[in-house]
């Protein structure tokens, strides 16, 4: 009864402690510690270099933590090799076998443990069906199209019913318009399989689509953990301000505030105000871009705490994405708005004068 | 630059005929019922391939022990130079491209080295090595080791000396395009490191293996110059050509030649072919 | 930390064939012979160190003549060759297209992969005053009497500059590839007569062709055997039959190593020279080729 009750109140399938790993002096991953529940869509978002795909190596096998400790469903998997571990990866080249069909691809893992030629062939062939691809068993991996490779890639992974996923990158060497399709089917296979997901990637539109919780990784470090609206709305630091989606950043210095707000006041002198943590030194100030509000007539913009006069400099024209740069007296760059697509503003042209505004609310202040 | 003149064609239209003229004769004259390899022509034979000798007063290649024991001495030579090629080729190659070590870029200047020495500097170089390990051998164990005398032990790693740098480039060229993530895919999805070598790594240097196999068997089948220095009782193939070619030859030599091309133009297309799959 | 020594004793096992290939067919062996050719024999059976095989090659002028004409026909060999396959290598490289490219860069290859010895044979056959080119001549009424064309030097350059032919194509065909077509145009445009571009600007580009195509047809050459002997016969006077004729016929094996050690200085001497003349390093010279 203890020993079962120790994975009956066991309710995550991925356990980082205080994971660190060292290549000489420097610290590739540092002091990393995050958990995974059974069925989630984990995602590892940084940019290139800040030590994600030395941590999905250290998870897979491929690399062993200089000290700190992974556990998969409570078990450590220190000292256990890759191919011991009930984890499987999808690689960013996918590497597929070239040497063998799809069909033995697939099998490839079952074969290895032991299963019949016959029966791995069979699983093999209703994996594919269940990924889409019926009848692909015999083709060469290298007769697929992109999108085809990759679902054959995962189909291998799941077809070995592992506890956990990883997924480095994989989407990275699609072209846009597929690299938009395949996020969509990649969350679709996640949901039906109902197989926990560990996903590396750099790109941020990737995490937030598809992931129940994106850990944001900078230099070695988890900077936040939390759903995508969380990191969106409430990014805990600077760096997650500006690595996620897009934003408006100024920089300046802590001013005397209103009740309960911060204040920060450019180097123009301009003052303007937001939520945050009150520091005296230097600060960063960021506003979303549909956070700002525009008008022709200032009248309309009463209220608000940030009120200022400016020009069109750009329209930056990209359908629903559009968006207007805005010449802020004031303000060192203009001032990024969302373009609406209806309304009087939806035709403006550069030099029209126009009024911004945002609540003290849309803006994240941060000491640096 | 792009139309090539008359003069150009004309020359390239020459140079093809300059480079297959010396093949094309010895291939007539393998035919020719005479018993000297000249013109004038003297009517068409097979007996040259397959005569009793009734004809001639020698018989064909295909009957004559002289040709066909030697045949048997170039396979007895060729067959081991080209396994040992591949499988000490595959072990470099794997040194070269695989592992890390002090001295690496020493070792892989010392293995290009053979190609610079000239073939029969490397015969007389391993003649007077070997003699001097078999006297040296014969004085402390009083036994005379035969196979470090001139022999075909002593072709054979005569001819590894400078093929094993060959094969060794051929396999490594390819091991440096494998991509590694392969391997660890293999690793991940459950297979050993056994596994992986077999279902993986090597049915992709497969080609490349085969290749320097074949490349090795046609070297070792041609090379002359190192063989001469190290040729016992028992001479392969070029050693009894050319021992002919000096005494004056009947058309046997022509007809044992023309084997030889078709054997080598048999063996060059496989190589073609596992090319193109390579690709 | 406990999977050093077996990472070590890995490395060991894969190291062991290379060392012992690289030590007991390369090294010692070569060794042996600095060795040998040092030694003089001062009684029957007795050797002691001295200069004396060395001596004996500058003193008798029939070794250091023989010696000087295969350089300098190696030479003159490496020269026509490159003379004769460069048109041939600019053809195949920058205006034959797709399945003629192919074809003729393959019918290149293909008397290559044939023994020396069998191209040997047909030169012998073509050549001789009862072969074949002296047969034509008479028939057609050209020549009243047979020629003899062989064992002379013309058919040994002949035969030499056959056997290097694809040794130089290759690489030149190699470096001529890469010229961007543009390049050759925008020279043509700039005013340049066919003659200044192939000077300025083709040739220039296929340097590391012509120095690896080179060396290689001049190693090939030096070291050659079979072909200066047989369609030279008497006149062939090539320095590997020296040697031959002290290890094998003679059995004087010091004479004959120290004879090794000077062919084998000459030909790395040359090819240095040569790579240090056009500033290219042995590996990539090694992989053009």
């Amino acid at each position: 009864m203890t020993i079962s009750g120790a994975s009956m109140t066991q309710s995550t399938d991925l356990d980082l402690v205080n994971v660190t790993k060292r290549f000489g002096s420097h610290a590739a991953v540092d002091d990393v510690s995050f958990s995974v529940a059974p069925g989630e869509f984990f995602s590892i978002l940084g940019p290139s270099g800040c030590g994600k795909t030395t941590l999905m190596r250290m998870i897979a096998g491929f690399e062993n933590p200089t000290s700190g400790d992974i556990r998969i469903r409570g078990t450590s998997m220190i000292g256990v090799p890759a191919n011991k571990r009930p984890v499987n990866m999808v690689f960013q080249s996918l590497a597929l076998f070239p040497m063998m069909s799809v069909g033995e691809n697939v099998a490839y893992g079952l074969s290895c443990r032991g299963v019949s030629r016959a029966e791995a062939g069979e699983r093999a062939s209703r994996m594919l069906e269940r990924v889409g691809l019926k009848g692909f068993g015999e083709r060469r991996v290298t007769a697929l199209s992109g999108g085809q490779r990759q679902r054959v890639a995962i189909a291998r992974c799941l077809v070995l019913e592992p506890t956990l996923v990883l997924l480095d990158e994989p989407l990275g060497a699609l072209d846009l318009k597929l690299r938009e399709h395949m996020k969509i089917e990649l969350k679709q296979l996640q949901a039906t399989f109902n197989t926990t997901f560990a996903y590396i990637t750099h790109d941020q539109s990737e995490a937030l689509v598809m992931s129940d919780r994106i850990a944001v990784m900078n230099q070695g470090r988890f900077e936040q953990v939390g759903s995508p609206r969380e990191l969106y709305h409430h990014p805990a630091t600077p760096f997650v301000a500006s690595f996620v989606g897009e934003t408006n950043r100024w920089q300046g210095e802590a001013a005397a505030a209103p009740q309960g707000g911060v204040s920060v006041r450019l180097p123009s002198g301009t003052v303007i105000h937001g939520q945050g943590r009150a520091a005296d030194k230097a600060s960063l100030a960021f506003v979303r871009p549909e956070a700002i509000a525009l008008a022709q007539d200032p009248s309309a913009l009463g209220g608000l705490p940030n009120r200022f006069e400016g020009r069109v400099s750009a329209v930056l024209f990209d359908g629903a994405n559009s968006s207007l740069l805005i010449e802020t007296a004031g303000f060192g760059e203009p001032v990024r708005a969302v373009l609406p697509q209806a309304g009087p503003l939806a035709g403006i042209q550069v030099g029209a004068p126009i009024h911004v505004g945002w609540t003290a609310d849309a803006m994240k202040v941060f000491a640096t | 630059m792009n139309r090539p003149s008359l003069p150009w064609k004309l020359y390239i239209a020459a140079f093809y005929l300059f480079l297959f003229a010396p093949l094309l004769v010895v291939a007539i004259f393998a035919f020719n019922a005479s018993p000297f390899p000249s013109p004038p022509w003297k009517g068409f034979t097979l007996d040259w391939f397959i005569g009793s000798g009734g004809t001639f007063g020698k018989p064909g290649v295909l009957i004559d022990p002289i040709w066909l024991d030697t045949i048997a001495n170039s396979f007895k030579v060729a067959v081991p130079v080209a396994l040992l090629a591949v499988v000490v080729g595959t072990v470099n190659a794997w040194v070269l491209e695989r592992a890390e070590f002090p001295g690496k870029t020493f070792l892989s200047m010392m293995m290009l080295w053979p190609l610079v020495i000239p073939g029969v500097v490397l015969g007389i170089s391993i003649l007077a090595f070997f003699s001097r390990l078999a006297n040296g051998m014969e004085e402390w164990l009083q036994t005379d080791l035969d196979f470090l005398r001139p022999g075909l032990p002593l072709v054979v790693l005569g001819q590894l000396s400078f093929i094993l740098t060959i094969s060794t480039l051929i396999i490594a060229a390819r091991l440096r395009k494998f991509d590694r993530s392969l391997e660890e895919a293999a690793f991940d999805l459950g297979a050993s490191r056994a596994r992986v070598l077999r279902t993986v790594t090597l049915p992709f240097l497969s080609p490349a293996l085969i290749g320097a196999g074949l490349v090795a068997l046609l070297m070792s089948f041609e090379n002359f110059n190192t063989t001469l220095m190290l040729v016992g009782s028992e001479p392969p193939l070029p050693i009894t050509m050319y021992g002919q070619m000096r005494e004056g030859a009947t058309p046997a030599i022509n007809a044992v030649s023309l084997l030889l091309m078709l054997g080598v133009g048999g063996v060059a297309s496989i190589f073609a072919l596992t090319a193109k799959a390579e690709r | 930390m406990s999977r050093k020594p077996g990472i070590r004793f890995t490395l060991f096992l894969l190291l062991a064939p290379a060392v012992l290939w690289l030590g007991l067919l390369i090294v010692l062996p070569h060794v042996e012979i600095l060795v040998l050719s040092f030694s003089e024999r001062v009684a029957p059976r007795v050797y002691a160190f001295g200069f004396g095989n060395y001596l004996e090659f500058f003193t008798e002028p029939l070794y250091w003549r023989t010696f000087a004409r295969t350089a300098i026909m190696s030479i003159l060999v490496t020269a026509l060759t490159l003379v004769l396959a460069f048109p041939i290598a600019l053809y195949i490289a920058r205006v034959a297209q797709g399945r003629v490219k192919a074809m003729l860069l393959l019918l290149c290859l293909l008397p290559f992969w044939v023994s020396e010895l069998v191209r040997t044979l047909g030169w012998m056959m073509l050549l001789r005053e009862t072969g074949v080119v002296s047969y034509l001549l008479q028939a057609t009424g050209l020549t009243e009497q047979r020629i003899e064309f062989l064992y002379n030097d013309g058919a040994v350059i002949l035969g030499l500059v056959y056997g290097g032919l694809l040794f130089m194509i290759v690489p030149l065909a190699n470096a001529l590839e890469s010229l961007e077509p543009a390049v050759v145009e925008a020279g043509f445009d700039l005013g340049g007569s066919r003659w200044t571009v192939l000077r300025r600007i083709v040739v220039p580009h296929a340097m590391p062709g012509i120095v690896a195509g080179s060396i290689i047809v001049f190693m090939l050459t030096v070291g050659n055997f079979a072909t200066p002997v047989l369609l030279g016969g008497k006149n062939g006077l090539w320095f590997t039959e020296q040697i031959y004729a002290q290890f094998i016929t003679r059995f004087n094996w010091p004479q004959g190593a120290a004879f090794g050690m000077l062919l084998l200085l000459l030909s790395s001497a040359i090819v240095w020279a040569g790579l240090r003349l056009t500033g290219q390093s042995l590996g990539t010279t090694l992989k053009q080729a």
